[in-house]
């Protein structure tokens, strides 16, 4: 166990180092000159030089690399540009938005994916069936910000049960009442995932019911229901559970579309203003974090798959 | 006990996979069912289970068990109006057990089911020291890919006795197995039969084992059973040509010739089976009735008879 | 080519929603081949005085802010559509296609390629097209590349896959044993026995590139906003929607059902598939 976890942590970390390279280019990468790409055409030279003496401009590109990854393993992430304030600082004041949108939008995505993919492989072929696989096809080939914009104009702008944008933070007044600012965004972001974990929850219940095992079940004369849930349903999650790393690199990737819609106060939205004012020490940082917590949930993703899978060896 | 009468299982609007099989088997006994692959063997059985795939069903004729109609009963509903019970030990013993369940939970599950009032782990342990799995309590434990393939059969033996069947019916219990691990099932199988006195269908392609087993046999060609007769008469005069046929291909103990034969040709698939008698393209016997209207029933002796106008063993005539 | 055009086809006869989205996919082409003809208006005609106008008579599906006749932006935006759709898959399928076959014909240059196919997947998609446009700059050629690059990871996975276990068929062992060279087993062996995954693969990419450009557009980092795309359209119509509900209607619908038709021709393209491709394939 202790050997498999070391092994897969060693991958993750690997991985982490190479994606921080492909970052840290990133800034060389831009056309120019990187000093004033960070800071502008319109920065004075005491700035100039304190920026190039601080990212180690002159020494080769190696050390500059090891520089910055050293200070971001310090927690320093550098100085952005348009706040002036600590990049970890910028991406603290979006983790709350981020975090809760993310949560709530991955229950929506458990708690109606998974039911109504179980509902539709039981029903298979019905047209129950035929008419949630449709629309679950329907729903992941809308894009997020429209169902977003549709949600604003029927719930908010129209129906006025739910606020159309902003978040804000729990801890101000209205406590949790606050999450309401977060119940159409998330909803707009559920939508497609769910769509494909739903897809996914079907097919591996059809392929377990194919299976030798689910027969032997049968014969043994138990309850259709049990032989659903204690031998097909636990066997099909399997795979759905290693989909959940998949599902949240996609929840992020459209959160950056759906924190604008809805003007959420959150690292995505920080992620696209950064592009627009070129203030890339913040986009560097965002980034980093966000491909290091992929990779952690990944990881952990990966790990519990083992745990739950009795099959696979972890010596 | 166990009454199969002229039983037809077809494809969903399509040709018929089983055409009038008609058997019975009685406590303690151990009837053997011999064919080639194709023949429809496993669905003879999964018909008698309740347990067909969705893409077939049974069309005709019915299977009753202690006087009991169950033809078109899964086992669940079985279970539920409390008639009698048949159960089955799979072909595939690696892929027939439940890769992420404990073995202990996957027999106590049975034992729920059909022995409400027994402790499902103490009954589980009872079992599969019947089935002589050594160790039994710690083995309770262990997931199917920690046991040997002999081993998984034995716990699904274990699992078939914990639905307390009257038949068991076990589908090729050994082609997935060793020789010496294969002999070892096989005698638990007779062996739990004469204990028990549940009645067993024997499936197999193999002749060989059948003498070993077996009290009486029965031959199924494309669907159909073409010859039906008790072990000694069988193998000393066998009537049907294809039973002569799979005989002739068994080794033979006396020579050193690795050479087998066979039956030339091939079994017709189910839809192009050909009209009359389904064995006359392969047959050297087949004059021209045999490939157009009824086939005789032909007998040689006490409960020996056979589907043939040619019969080897002229004796016997209908 | 008769063999491709029935793997196309087939399916759509069998399966009537199939069917009505090819028919669909059909129209898009026609739209994008024919705009001037089909087009009432020239897409960017300015009519301040008619601004805003619901769908009527004058206006089939009603004006945007400056007036522009919105049936008519929405016949232009089929070209900008396919233009990404193709260049998305083009891109994808000639880079991924190569990484992916060399990886499996040369295992150690797959391990460092497939590695550095893990690293490009460890960034969120959307993210790694934001930060190849920031590279790149913004405009239609660069949108392609961006969104390419995250096919391009997929792609090289699938054609990695498949190019493995073709290498350990049979027929291709006995080739190789045979003497025969890399490239014979590449191009008589592997890509034609590739054809069907590429296929559901490139029905796929398309659909979702849709998607991904209309994201782009819609945060203004995608096609330059002069360019009448159903993407921009949206876009630029989002601070109206209360005034004008349908300005969000008819793009919208076009990306939705332009990626719904060829994810179900995708899906009823693989389950024809050979099975045991089929599994690599899913999401
Ligand atoms: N799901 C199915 N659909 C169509 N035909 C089937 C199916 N299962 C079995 N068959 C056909 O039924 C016949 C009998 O098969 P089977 O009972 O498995 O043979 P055996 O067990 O004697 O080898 C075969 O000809 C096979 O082609
Ligand atoms: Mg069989």
């Amino acid at each position: 166990m202790g050997r498999y976890v070391l092994r897969r942590t060693g991958a993750a970390i690997a991985t982490l180092i190479a994606a921080s390279i492909v970052i840290f280019a990133f800034i060389h990468l831009i056309p120019g000159d990187p000093v004033y790409v960070m800071l502008g055409d319109g920065a004075t030279p005491e700035q100039v030089a304190r920026l190039r003496n601080r990212l180690g401009l002159d020494e080769p590109l190696v050390f500059q690399y090891l520089i910055w990854a050293g200070s971001a393993l310090q927690g320093d992430l550098g100085q952005s540009i348009f706040f002036e304030t600590p990049v970890t600082q910028v991406i603290a004041e979006g983790a709350e938005t981020s975090i809760l949108l993310a949560v709530i939008t991955m229950f929506w995505i458990v708690a109606f994916g998974v039911p109504v993919g179980i509902l539709a492989a039981i029903r298979q072929g019905t047209w129950i069936d035929q008419g949630l696989s449709g629309l679950a096809m329907l729903l992941a080939s809308v894009p997020t910000f429209w169902v977003g914009l549709y949600l604003i104009l029927i719930f908010a702008a129209g129906l006025g049960w739910f606020p159309s944008s902003g978040f804000p933070s729990v801890f101000d007044d209205g406590g949790l009442y606050n999450l309401r600012y977060l119940i159409l965004p998330s909803l707009a972001l559920a939508a497609p995932n769910a769509a494909l974990i739903l897809r996914l929850t079907r097919a591996s219940m059809l392929d377990v019911a194919r299976e030798d095992y689910v027969r032997t079940a049968r014969a043994k004369g138990i309850p259709p229901y049990r032989v659903v849930l204690r031998h097909i349903l636990r066997n099909a999650l399997l795979a759905v559970v290693s989909a959940f790393g998949f599902t949240f690199a996609a929840l992020i990737s459209e959160a950056v579309v759906t924190e604008t819609v809805f003007a959420l106060p959150g690292i995505g939205r920080t992620v696209v203003q950064s592009i627009l004012r070129r203030d890339y020490p913040v986009i560097q940082g965002v980034i980093l974090v966000i491909v290091c917590l992929y990779l952690i949930i990944n990881l952990l993703v990966d790990l519990s798959y083992r745990f739950l899978d009795p099959r696979v060896e972890l010596e | 006990m166990l009454n199969v009468d002229n039983l037809v299982v077809s494809l969903r609007n399509g040709p018929q996979i089983l055409r009038g099989v008609s058997f019975g088997i009685e406590p303690g006994e151990i009837l053997a069912l011999v064919g080639e692959s194709g023949s429809g063997k496993s669905m003879t059985s999964l018909a008698l289970m309740g347990l067909l795939p969705p893409a077939l069903a049974i069309t005709g004729g019915t299977v009753s068990l202690g006087g009991t109609e169950i033809t078109h009963l899964a086992p669940h509903q079985r279970v539920r109006r409390n008639c009698g019970k048949v159960a089955m030990v799979f072909q595939e013993p690696m892929t027939s057990l439940n890769p992420v369940l404990r073995i202990g939970e996957q027999i106590g599950e049975a034992v729920r089911v059909h022995d409400p009032d027994a402790v499902p782990a103490d009954r589980a342990k009872e079992l599969l020291d019947m089935v002589r799995i050594p160790d039994a309590a710690h083995q309770l434990s262990a997931y199917p890919h920690e046991l040997s393939g002999g081993m998984r059969q034995r716990v699904m033996i274990a699992i078939a006795l914990a639905c307390r069947p009257q038949i068991l019916i076990a589908d090729e219990p050994t082609t997935a197995l060793d020789v010496t691990v294969q002999r070892q099932v096989l005698g638990l199988i007779r062996d739990l039969c004469d204990r028990l006195g549940v009645g067993v269908l024997f499936i197999t392609h193999d002749l060989g084992v059948v003498a070993q087993m077996a009290e009486r046999v029965a031959v199924m060609y494309a669907g159909m059973l073409v010859e039906r007769a008790d072990v000694g008469p069988l193998f000393r005069a066998p009537l049907h040509p294809y039973t002569a046929g799979l005989m002739a291909c068994l080794p033979d103990p006396e020579s050193d010739d690795p050479l087998l034969a066979t039956i030339p040709g091939a079994a017709p698939r189910a839809g192009a089976v050909p009209d009359g008698c389904p064995f006359a393209p392969r047959c050297v016997r087949a004059a021209s009735r045999c490939r157009s209207g009824a086939l005789p029933l032909v007998h040689g002796g006490e409960g020996h008879s056979a589907r043939c106008h040619f019969p080897l063993t002229a004796a016997a005539s209908a | 080519m008769r063999q491709l055009l029935l793997t196309w086809t087939r399916p759509a006869v069998s399966r009537p929603m199939t069917a009505v989205g090819v028919l669909f996919l059909l129209t898009i082409v026609i739209f994008a081949a024919a705009s001037p003809w089909i087009a009432p208006y020239p897409p960017d005609l300015i009519d301040p005085v008619n601004r805003l106008q619901p769908p009527g008579p004058g206006h089939l599906l009603g004006t945007d802010h400056f007036g522009r006749d919105t049936f008519s932006r929405i016949v232009y935006g089929a070209r900008l559509a396919l233009l990404i759709g193709v260049g998305v898959v083009l891109f994808a399928l000639a880079t991924g296609v190569p990484i992916g076959v060399l990886s499996a014909l040369f295992p150690a240059l797959g391990v460092v390629l497939m590695r550095m196919v893990d690293v490009l997947m460890s960034f969120p998609s959307l993210l790694l097209a934001l930060g190849l446009i920031v590279i790149l700059g913004q405009g239609v050629f660069n949108a392609i590349l961006a969104i390419g690059l995250i096919y391009l990871t997929t792609t090289a996975r699938i054609v990695y896959g498949v190019a493995l276990r073709l290498k350990a068929e049979p027929y291709v062992e006995a080739a190789r044993s045979a003497g025969a060279g890399t490239w014979w087993i590449v191009t008589r062996h592997i890509l034609p026995n590739m054809i069907s995954p590429l296929l559901v693969q490139a029905s796929f990419v398309f659909a979702f590139a849709q998607l991904g450009a209309a994201s782009l557009d819609f945060l203004g980092l995608g096609a330059p906003p002069e360019i009448p795309s159903w993407g921009n359209m949206l876009a630029e119509s989002r601070i109206y929607i209360t005034r004008a509900s349908w300005l969000l209607l008819w793009p919208g619908l076009m990306i939705v059902l332009t990626a719904f038709s060829l994810n179900l021709v995708g899906d009823a393209l693989r389950d024809r598939m050979d099975p045991r491709f089929r599994e690599m394939m899913r999401r």
